[in-house]
């Protein structure tokens, strides 16, 4: 059924009792031509565009859980194109250009909002570093604009400007950043996918790889066996974990980020406001509460859940930044499992094994890389080359010395 | 999470640093296939969910480097000892 007006109004004369369900979920066939594990945004934006670009479409889609329960739905929703490097600008312009055009694409409202994202500045030497990335963002023909304290107040006059230990000196502002509904991303995606005939199962845990001379041609799975010419991973946060069933060893630390959602208030903030003082990042749902996060806990874990000293300190982030925030009261807090890659970028690319593609490392940027990452690593498995936009992702980087270390950490995944 | 410092007793996490894998050694330098062991060792790690021995450093405290025990999937603490003797 396609999304419109006329099928709202259709569907209200008649007592909404039309609805149909949104994508169909399917068992599992003895074989497809692409297996992509992982059903969040990435693995279903790439069966999406094996369908529409490359016209595979004997594909399944295999998700332990349910769709969504992973990262994608625990993410604070920030889509952005910011990034400093050659290697990363491209791609999340990439990414943002497919933002801009997917709620048509997909016909499926996922609340994309370009209601703007700014990062402060508090010293002479940080307005350096944002008029260099700026600068390097407008070399690669992306939005960027530098402003002084006086144009950030005329945004956000609620801000500590006067700090004495972080006085605003300004901002970096990316009009066209902003916010998408990160579970309409995905059942957008795998509306749109199985339209086309992608097989989207749930509860189907990967838990072994089928090999024939040295090449992968399956997974075992907690449903059966299932065969395929071509077998993707797009399953960040448990990479390490799937890899190491075909004793591939990864780049990749798994480390839980928090985030956090307060009480609806009033609307309050305009689009995405980061401190550069530390690391937080706050906005406000169209329903009215405050999503805000900060660092990572530090350590590795697969809990999906932090401890309390993270919170205290993004929330003190909070405070700091905008002392009115003080009494809003927190409603909920989450934890997601982070694939922190070694120079804090992704991996799309292809494994030494025959037949076995990866997409991962993806840190705690992977939300607004969606489209782009299912795009390219579409692209990869179709064709066997990677998409220009996504070359420098490679796996063999780090032998190779081509890192990509946005934040110039070294390789401190916990830091990135 | 706490950990129990072997000097200082039980003390929140937030007093320490963490650091990482407890299990990298620095390769050899002069070994034939060195550049490939310091990929692996600065680069490669197994990650796994479950028992794990890392590296926390106590800056708040007693200023140790500790080998610390932990389950990454539940984060419970099994054990903590001084590196340099969890080392011998």
């Amino acid at each position: 059924m396609r999304y419109s007006l006329l099928s709202l109004v259709r569907q209200a004369l008649a007592g909404h009792r039309g609805w149909t369900p949104a994508w169909r979920d399917a068992a599992p066939k003895a074989s497809y031509d692409v297996i992509v594990i992982g059903g969040g945004g990435h693995g279903l934006a790439t069966a999406y565009y094996l369908a529409k670009n490359h016209a595979i479409r004997n594909v399944a889609v295999l998700e332990k859980s349910y769709i969504g329960s992973g990262n994608a739905g625990r993410n604070t929703t920030i889509i952005r194109s910011n990034y400093l490097l050659a290697g990363n600008e491209p791609f999340y312009e990439h990414s943002m250009k497919l933002w801009e055009g997917l709620e048509q694409d997909l016909n499926y409202n996922a609340m994309v909002s370009q209601r703007g994202v700014l990062n402060l500045f508090h010293s002479d030497a940080q307005r350096d570093a944002a008029a260099r990335r700026g600068n390097a963002m407008r070399l690669c023909g992306v939005d960027a604009e530098l402003l002084g304290a006086e144009a950030v107040r005329r945004m956000a006059p609620f801000l500590d400007f006067e700090n004495a230990r972080f006085p605003i000196h300004g901002g970096l502002l990316q009009r066209r950043g902003g916010t998408a509904r990160h579970d309409a991303v995905v059942w957008g995606f795998a509306r749109a996918a199985s339209e086309l005939g992608v097989d989207i199962i749930q509860g189907c845990e990967v838990t072994g790889f089928i090999r024939q001379a040295g090449r992968v041609v399956g997974v075992e799975t907690s449903r059966g066996e299932i065969r395929a010419a071509k077998v993707g991973m797009a399953v960040a946060g448990s990479t390490s974990r799937l890899a190491r069933l075909v004793d591939l060893r990864l780049p990749i630390e798994s480390h839980v980020l928090q985030a956090f959602v307060s009480e609806a208030i009033k609307p309050l903030i305009p689009g995405v406001i980061t401190f550069g003082a530390g690391h937080f990042y706050i906005s406000q749902s169209d329903k009215g509460s405050l999503v805000f996060g900060g660092d990572l806990d530090g350590y590795n874990s697969y809990a999906q859940r932090g401890n309390l000293p993270a919170v205290e300190h993004v929330c003190e982030e909070g405070v700091a930044i905008m002392p009115l925030i003080g009494r809003v009261r927190l409603l909920r807090s989450w934890g997601g499992i982070m694939d922190m890659s070694m120079d804090g970028s992704p991996i799309i690319d292809r494994t030494p094994l025959d037949g076995l593609y990866l997409n991962a490392g993806w840190c705690y940027g992977g939300f607004k890389a969606t489209p782009a990452s299912g795009w390219c690593f579409a692209h990869l498995i179709a064709r066997d080359e990677p998409h220009e936009v996504a070359r420098a992702y490679r796996l063999d980087r780090f032998a190779t010395g081509h890192l990509i270390d946005e934040k110039g950490q070294g390789a401190m995944p916990n830091l990135h | 999470m706490r950990v129990r410092c072997p000097f200082c007793g039980e003390r929140d996490s937030s007093e320490f640093v963490f650091l990482g894998d407890a299990s990298v050694r620095r390769p050899d330098p002069d070994a034939p296939e060195a550049a490939a062991r310091f990929v692996e060792a600065v680069y490669i790690r197994d990650n796994p969910a479950g028992r794990y021995a890392e590296l926390w450093y106590h800056g708040a405290g007693c200023r140790s480097w500790l080998t610390v025990t932990r389950d990454t999937r539940t984060h419970e603490v099994f054990a903590v000892e001084l590196a340099r003797e969890a080392d011998r």
